[in-house]
């Protein structure tokens, strides 16, 4: 019997959760708030279903009830996306003044 | 246009670029580098999203117009947003998650074929499955969030509210929204889907009503997580690499940052969750307590204490931040600095609103990030140090919380600012903070207690030095 493909994606959520407690255990605790924004903004990776809901609609309708939702969905990951990267940047780079030497 | 494989692995790469944007947050020198990959592992997506449909037809233009004007209001909010607004902005962006989360599964549903999930009526049951659950948790997370950000805001009172019954009505709800799953995966009727998305918003707003301001950084790390989740359903149900490595990453991210500030706190989750935090111990504190005397000074006096110090320490809270006091303080600091006086500054994992917040604020007011220290890594050095300087914290300073095992905050990690030879304790007034419960700190003999706002004084200090 074959192994059903939602078992290679559960073992790829599985250990991607590893990977996120590991990674996440060794970010310092000084960023923890660039940490969140930018968490913010790559979670908005859902973008992509959004952008195949929005393609949905055949060529009569480029509006059907499916495409709208996916249209706003593409809005609102888009808002997170472009605000959650620059926002991160934004503070990223307050954080690289050194000592000054005196 | 590429074949269902090539995106695959490109999805994969995203995925993985989006581990290495997390990785680089491990130190300041590499972070920008670490978000450069996110930004990369984004554009990746999005791309091989566009090209695996290869519709390039009259709907493809509708989506970039809508892009386009999500990534322009997003790109105006993150240029404009003053730094001590971050735990709302960050609250307002999850709840954009959440709500785009619930609205793919509402697409999803309508029109399964698009996303190759069976036909309406009869959606595989596993896909049924993977985005009712991406729908439930995206609407808590989106109801949850918008609460968060209308309490730190100030819009909504940042009290807890709490009412007869709320336990019970909640798991009612929460038991509801498994039977309805259910029910939905043996009907598929779609008034079950959209009662299930309804009881689910209703849900988000019920868990996070009965949390007080003072538990926000758990709260908002909570929702954080709870976003990564509603992700990983949708990824599943899209069958997405990139979407179900995000969801994780995310996931585990906000537990390990609710986790944290429960332990910063010294209370457990269930704790916290469960909300009505300060409401009952605060009634019994303050009716007995006896005026007890207190020395207070002005800026002269501070200036006198910390020209005449080796070493001084900095306690920022939450007050500096509502004060904007940043500012004020760093140019204090760098007159101290002038006069051959050491500076540190030290932060509890809980001060502010949010993990990481007093960081960031110090690091907008050009504060060098390694002369700011964190509760483990300088609470030794107290004992050593002339002054301690605390503008707007309170509870974490208080050292009730080693002494006393009837407070309802023993227990909790504290800084031992008491040990030095002088505290300077900036604050408005002798009101308790949001544990609602007296500090012990105010009325020791080396406490100055300086009553004024924190940006206020901080400014007078650096005049009088």
């Amino acid at each position: 019997m074959e192994i059903d493909p939602f078992i290679f994606r559960l073992s790829i959520f599985i250990l991607s959760i590893f990977i996120g407690y590991y990674v996440v255990w060794s970010v310092t605790p000084s960023l923890h708030t660039p940490l969140m924004s930018v968490t913010n903004a790559i979670s908005s990776v859902i973008i992509v279903g959004a952008i195949i809901a929005g393609l949905s609609g055949d060529l009569k309708s480029v509006f059907n009830t499916s495409s709208i939702f996916g249209f706003f969905a593409i809005s609102l990951a888009a808002i997170n996306i472009f605000g959650g990267f620059l926002v991160t940047q934004r503070m990223l780079a307050m954080y690289k003044k050194k000592k000054k030497d005196k | 246009m590429i074949s269902e494989n090539l995106s695959a692995i490109f999805y994969l790469i995203s995925g993985v670029l989006f581990i290495l944007a997390l990785r680089g947050l491990s130190s300041p020198e590499t972070s920008r580098q670490g978000n450069f990959f996110g930004i990369l592992g984004m554009i990746i997506a999005i791309t091989v999203t566009f090209l695996s449909i290869g519709n390039f037809s009259d709907g493809f233009i509708f989506v970039l117009i809508f892009l386009l004007i999500g990534g322009l209001i997003g790109a105006f909010i993150a240029y404009k947003i003053p730094m001590t607004a971050m735990p709302e902005l960050v609250a307002g962006f999850h709840s954009l998650v959440g709500l785009a989360a619930v609205f793919v599964a509402i697409s999803a549903f309508l029109n399964p074929e698009a996303f190759n999930l069976g036909t309406p009526g009869d959606i595989k049951l596993g896909s049924l499955i993977e985005m009712s659950i991406g729908a439930a948790v995206g609407a808590i997370t989106f109801s949850g969030s918008i609460i968060a950000f209308l309490k730190l805001q100030g819009i909504m009172s940042g009290a807890p509210i709490t009412f007869k019954g709320q336990h019970p009505l909640n798991a009612l709800i929460l038991t509801s929204i498994i039977v309805l799953t259910y029910l939905l995966c043996s009907s598929q009727s779609s008034n079950l889907f959209w009662i299930l998305i309804a009881i689910s918003f209703l849900i988000g707003f019920l868990i996070i009503i009965p949390i007080g301001g003072a538990d926000m950084p758990v709260v908002i790390s909570m929702l954080n997580s709870y976003s990564g989740w509603a992700a990983a359903g949708i990824g599943f149900t899209l069958e997405n690499t990139a979407l179900i490595i995000t969801g994780a990453l995310v996931g585990s991210s906000g537990a390990i940052l609710s986790y944290i500030m429960c332990k910063g706190m010294n209370r457990s989750f269930f704790n916290v969750i469960l909300g009505g935090f300060g409401s009952t111990e605060q009634s019994v504190n303050s009716s007995n307590k006896e005026q007890r005397p207190v020395k207070s000074g002005n800026a002269e006096d501070a200036a006198f204490l910390m020209k005449n110090a080796s070493s001084v320490i900095i306690v920022p809270g939450y007050g500096m931040a509502v004060a904007q006091a940043q500012h004020a303080l760093r140019e204090m600091v760098d007159t101290l600095k002038k006069n051959d006086i050491k500076v540190s500054y030290a932060i509890h994992p809980v001060a502010g609103r949010m993990p990481g917040h007093m960081n960031v604020l110090l690091a907008e007011a050009n504060v060098p990030y390694d002369e700011v220290f964190e509760l483990e890594e300088i609470n030794n050095d107290f004992a050593n140090a002339d002054v301690a300087f605390v503008i707007g914290a309170n509870d974490v300073t208080n050292p009730v919380a080693k002494t006393d095992p009837q407070s309802p905050i023993y227990g909790m990690p504290v800084l031992d600012v008491e040990k030095c030879k002088s505290v300077l304790f900036v604050k408005r007034s002798l009101s308790p903070g949001y544990a609602g419960i007296d500090n012990d700190l105010f009325y020791k003999d080396n406490t100055l207690m300086l009553f004024a706002d924190a940006k206020k004084m901080t400014e007078d200090i650096t005049k009088n030095l």
